[in-house]
């Protein structure tokens, strides 16, 4: 997916503003973090769990190349076709030829975010295939045009009205749909039939496991499913970051995913595959394609931010994130939103592109609180301003700022000087109102809210005059 | 990309990497959850919780009336698409049932699940010539029989049973329930591409005809 | 905790420098609980910044300098204490800016390891008797970097639930940020502002008609907007009412009500 258009500070503008996705964020931000709540205090194990699955990540990370040989050799032992992708446009194009030599006409898609990474759709649109979202959010956003505003709930910025909206367009000769009931239904329906006619089905791989050659993907719609069994082909995208050792390992994430994500004590629907149709099969794919993503997962096993490696993309992050409680996912700009995206989105589309993803964060630490692989989000967002500033991007402003600070620091004397005449100006200034409405230089803060002003000389000043500790 | 090449990328990335250098272990897993005697009890909580409806029944020959009686009293027309081996248990005369893989429009499929998950009550479909993967997602409602002794503690349970067997299937589907989506206004909805209705019939007798 | 067996601990009173310039009065406060806990209060003249600015933008080069300085000042107390849990949560950090420097890592080390946050150090370290009577029913605003870097939490309900005439109303999402961010909320005021008017209406939800908490860029933030607002909620840092201090105005108030 091409990156949003506009900055980070005119998509949030826009979507405060927005009364409906401010609407869909009040009703989605209780559900998401009560729920999640009530599942992890019924797994007595939940903690020790994410510490479990955090030492696997980071044994399997330590030799990812042993894992994925291995996994790889047990695919194709299978019947299966690992292909091996470097960037979007190598995984982009593997995915053209599957569907060139399949004679494809139809390809219906499972929710994928590798997908959305490598941009897959307009590819594959631009060479005349019928692409099909079956996701029911996806398939909305599909519809409108948009980018996914969350990972598990892509659609969640959408109105019930709006659906209604888009359904009545794109589905001609329906009556419209008014109730989430009907809404439903009639998506049933229209993309029942795009299953069926589906050549090449496209589905990602929450997990890979090494020890069967086994791609799995969990969903509570059922689309995936059918997507990948009723195609004649079924790819599977997936970043390299996705394989586990062994069946037992999966079922450490497992616990941890549902619960994570939408507060479930698993997901309606978890789906091992292992290659394609063997022969005796009444049903199910002819050929098993498994695209392994690196597009710079490589080179973050080697730097800083390896921790973001561990990541199963279940959203805790966000929905527990105040800032994309308050603007939503497309302010974010591409394809992975909250605290998540402020760390990849920079990573795989430039640092200075954006500059503003790591530093519209408050650095409260909620995200990383209920990660279920324990990625230090908070420390790595901080860490990404870090590689900002190294790479010299702070705003000169801001720069020249920090540093005429920093110096007048180291200068204590200076220091209580200044802090002496800022207090007596303040003061002067609020008379005894006890809060200023407006500063000048101080808009930002003022425009919203007063500022308390000073009660008096600095507290060091009047330690001193009453003579210190007595 | 060449395999060799991409895997020497990954290789590469290692050795450059002080952090990774040294291989790390894998850690000892949380032992996972035994019921004892309260497995099939947790079990049928599980399958409650995720609306699944569920009965219990003696043997797989009691399953075709039990069948045909859920059918009736939701006044769903007695046509079904049938797992090969409950194929040959007694339907009576003017039921049609067929073993090929799901159609467009197949509103009921009866199946006979691989094993069963007490810890989050879902039941464990092996793809094969015995067990048609579309049954599982195509109809509107779906029908799944399990023996009470292949209901296990948890998902490892499963995967022993799995290396036991010696294989992995094609496709392991574990279903909880019926197919929901909440991508409408985060109102949850059941039957959203899947089954909207799962209804359990759980075999007590050991054995019996398969 | 060798030190706190000392009949009477040296304790370094770090003075934020929002609290220097704005709120001497919790300040004093701490002081004053600090003696009560038995504690002998210093405040090193010299002090300026934790350099929390500087780290959390990401110069560590300036927050490395900062926290030379402040190292410098501090290690020769048994505690350093501070009534923020932001800038406790930054001098516990030092130890990682000197990941390449081990002589000045083992200096971060030891200071970070006798680091605390005020009403946490007043229950887990000293134990201390609240003598404070405030008439009014308060809701606690939770800080994130107390809360999440320190585990401050239970300490401050403690403390509160010995003072006389105060009644306690939990809010929903007490929680979740304010929106202060430090820089954050004149970076983004658009999105701060929207934060802290979610908190306002917990605020509002829990009935209170105070606001209790630990960190004092958090109640200048919450403060100022309540004041815009209009709304007559007092704000005060936990320390003026456990100490007793609430005689004047709160944060934010007209003088001389």
């Amino acid at each position: 997916m091409k990156p949003l258009r506009g900055t980070f500070d005119s998509r949030s503008a826009k979507a405060l503003g927005d009364p409906s996705l401010q609407k869909a964020l009040r009703n989605f931000k209780p559900l998401f973090v009560a729920k999640r709540a009530a599942a992890v205090a019924e797994l007595p194990d939940f903690e020790r769990l994410r510490d479990t699955a955090a030492a696997i990540k980071d044994a399997v990370l330590s030799e990812l190349d042993v894992w994925l040989e291995r996994y790889a050799d047990k695919v194709e032992s299978l019947g299966g076709k690992v292909h091996f992708a470097r960037d979007a446009a190598e995984a982009r194009e593997i995915i053209r030829e599957i569907c060139r030599k399949a004679g494809a006409r139809t390809v219906c898609k499972g929710k994928s975010m590798v997908s959305e990474e490598i941009g897959l759709n307009e590819v594959l649109e631009e060479d005349g295939y019928r692409v099909v979202e079956t996701d029911l959010g996806e398939y909305i956003i599909q519809l409108a045009k948009e980018p996914p505003s969350h990972i598990i709930a892509p659609a969640i910025h959408k109105t019930r009205e709006q659906v209604a909206d888009l359904f009545e367009k794109n589905h001609p000769g329906r009556p419209r749909e008014e109730s989430v009931a009907g809404l439903v239904n009639e998506a049933r329906h229209v993309l029942r039939e795009r299953f069926f006619e589906s050549d090449v089905g496209i589905t990602g791989g929450n997990f890979l496991i090494a020890e069967t050659g086994t791609s799995v993907i969990v969903t509570n719609e059922g689309n995936g499913d059918l997507t990948q069994t009723l195609s004649r082909v079924h790819v599977v995208t997936s970043g390299i970051e996705r394989v586990l050792p062994t069946l037992d390992d999966l079922s450490v994430f497992l616990r941890l995913l549902a619960r994570s994500a939408t507060g479930q004590d698993t997901e309606c629907y978890t789906t091992l595959s292992s290659g394609p149709k063997r022969p005796g099969d009444p049903d199910g794919p002819e050929e098993y394609h498994v695209v392994l993503v690196d597009n710079g997962r490589s080179k973050m096993l080697s730097g800083r931010f390896r921790d973001m490696l561990r990541c199963i993309r279940c959203g805790a992050c966000m929905n527990h994130c105040p800032v994309y409680g308050a603007v939503g996912g497309h302010a974010y700009g591409w394809v992975y939103p909250g605290p998540m995206g402020s760390i990849l989105t920079p990573l795989f589309n430039g640092l200075a592109e954006n500059y503003d993803l790591p530093n519209a964060c408050t650095l409260n630490g909620r995200c990383q609180a209920v990660c279920p692989v324990r990625i230090p989000l908070t420390e790595l967002i901080r860490t990404m301003r870090n590689e900002q500033v190294k790479a010299g991007l702070m705003p000169a402003s801001q720069r020249r700022m920090m540093a005429a600070w920093g110096w007048v620091a180291r200068q204590p004397g200076l220091y209580r000087a200044l802090e002496r005449l800022g207090s007596r100006m303040l003061r002067l200034r609020a008379g005894r109102s006890g809060a200023l409405s407006s500063l000048p230089g101080a808009g930002a803060w003022t425009e919203a809210r007063d500022l308390p002003a000073p009660q008096g000389p600095t507290f060091i000043d009047q330690w001193n005059a009453r003579g210190g500790d007595q | 990309m060449n395999r060799e090449l991409f895997l020497h990328g990954i290789r590469q990335a290692i050795a450059s990497s002080p952090g990774l250098r040294a291989r790390s272990a894998l850690p000892e897993r949380p032992q996972p959850p035994v019921y004892g005697d309260g497995r099939i009890g947790q079990f049928t909580d599980r399958l409650e919780a995720h609306a699944c409806s569920w009965e219990e029944i003696e043997t797989l020959e009691a399953l075709p009336g039990r069948v045909l009686a859920w059918l009736d009293e939701r006044r769903i027309e007695r046509r079904m698409a049938v797992a090969p081996p409950l194929g040959g248990l007694p339907w009576p005369d003017g039921v049609y049932h067929h073993s090929a893989p799901a159609g467009i429009d197949e509103s009921v499929a009866v199946s006979l699940a691989f094993a069963g998950i007490a810890e989050s009550g879902s039941l464990a479909m092996y793809s094969g010539p015995d067990s048609p993967i579309t049954h599982n997602y195509v109809p509107e409602f779906h029908l799944i029989a399990i023996r009470a002794e292949d209901v296990c503690d948890s998902q490892e349970g499963v995967w022993a049973k799995l290396r036991a067997r010696g294989d992995m299937p094609r496709a392991l589907n574990l279903i909880a329930g019926p197919s929901r989506t909440g991508d409408v206004e985060q109102t949850i909805q059941l039957g959203a591409h899947g089954p909207r209705q799962v209804h359990v019939l759980l075999v007590r007798a050991k054995g019996g005809k398969s | 905790m060798s030190h706190s067996n000392r009949a009477e601990p040296r304790v370094g009173l770090m003075a934020t420098c929002l609290m220097n310039v704005f709120r001497p009065n919790i300040g004093f406060s701490a002081a004053d609980l600090l003696r009560a806990a038995g504690c002998r209060v210093e405040v090193p003249n010299d002090q300026t910044c934790c350099g929390q600015p500087a780290y959390s933008a990401g110069d560590d080069d300036a927050a490395r300098a900062m926290a030379r300085q402040l190292i410098e000042q501090f290690e020769a107390f048994d505690y350093l204490v501070s009534p923020s849990g932001s800038c406790i949560g930054t001098v516990r950090k030092y130890p990682q800016l000197f990941a390449d420097d081990d002589a000045w890592r083992a200096r971060a080390e030891a200071l970070a390891a006798k680091a605390y946050e005020l009403l946490s150090f007043l229950v887990d370290v000293r134990r201390i008797a609240i003598d404070a009577r405030y008439q009014g029913k308060a809701t606690y605003h939770d800080s994130c970097s107390g809360l999440r870097q320190l585990g401050v939490k239970r300490q401050p309900r403690e403390l509160l639930s010995q003072v006389e005439g105060l009644e306690i109303a939990e809010m929903d999402d007490a929680e979740v940020c304010c929106g202060f961010g430090g820089s954050f909320c004149v970076k983004y005021p658009k999105i701060s502002e929207k934060m802290v008017d979610d908190k306002l209406k917990s605020i509002a939800a829990s009935g209170a008609d105070t606001l209790l908490g630990g960190d004092l860029g958090c109640l200048m933030n919450i403060a100022g907007r309540l004041r815009r607002s209009g709304a007559k909620v007092r704000v005060w840092h936990t320390a003026e009412v456990l100490a007793g201090r609430t005689d004047g105005a709160a944060i934010g108030e007209e003088e001389a009500r």
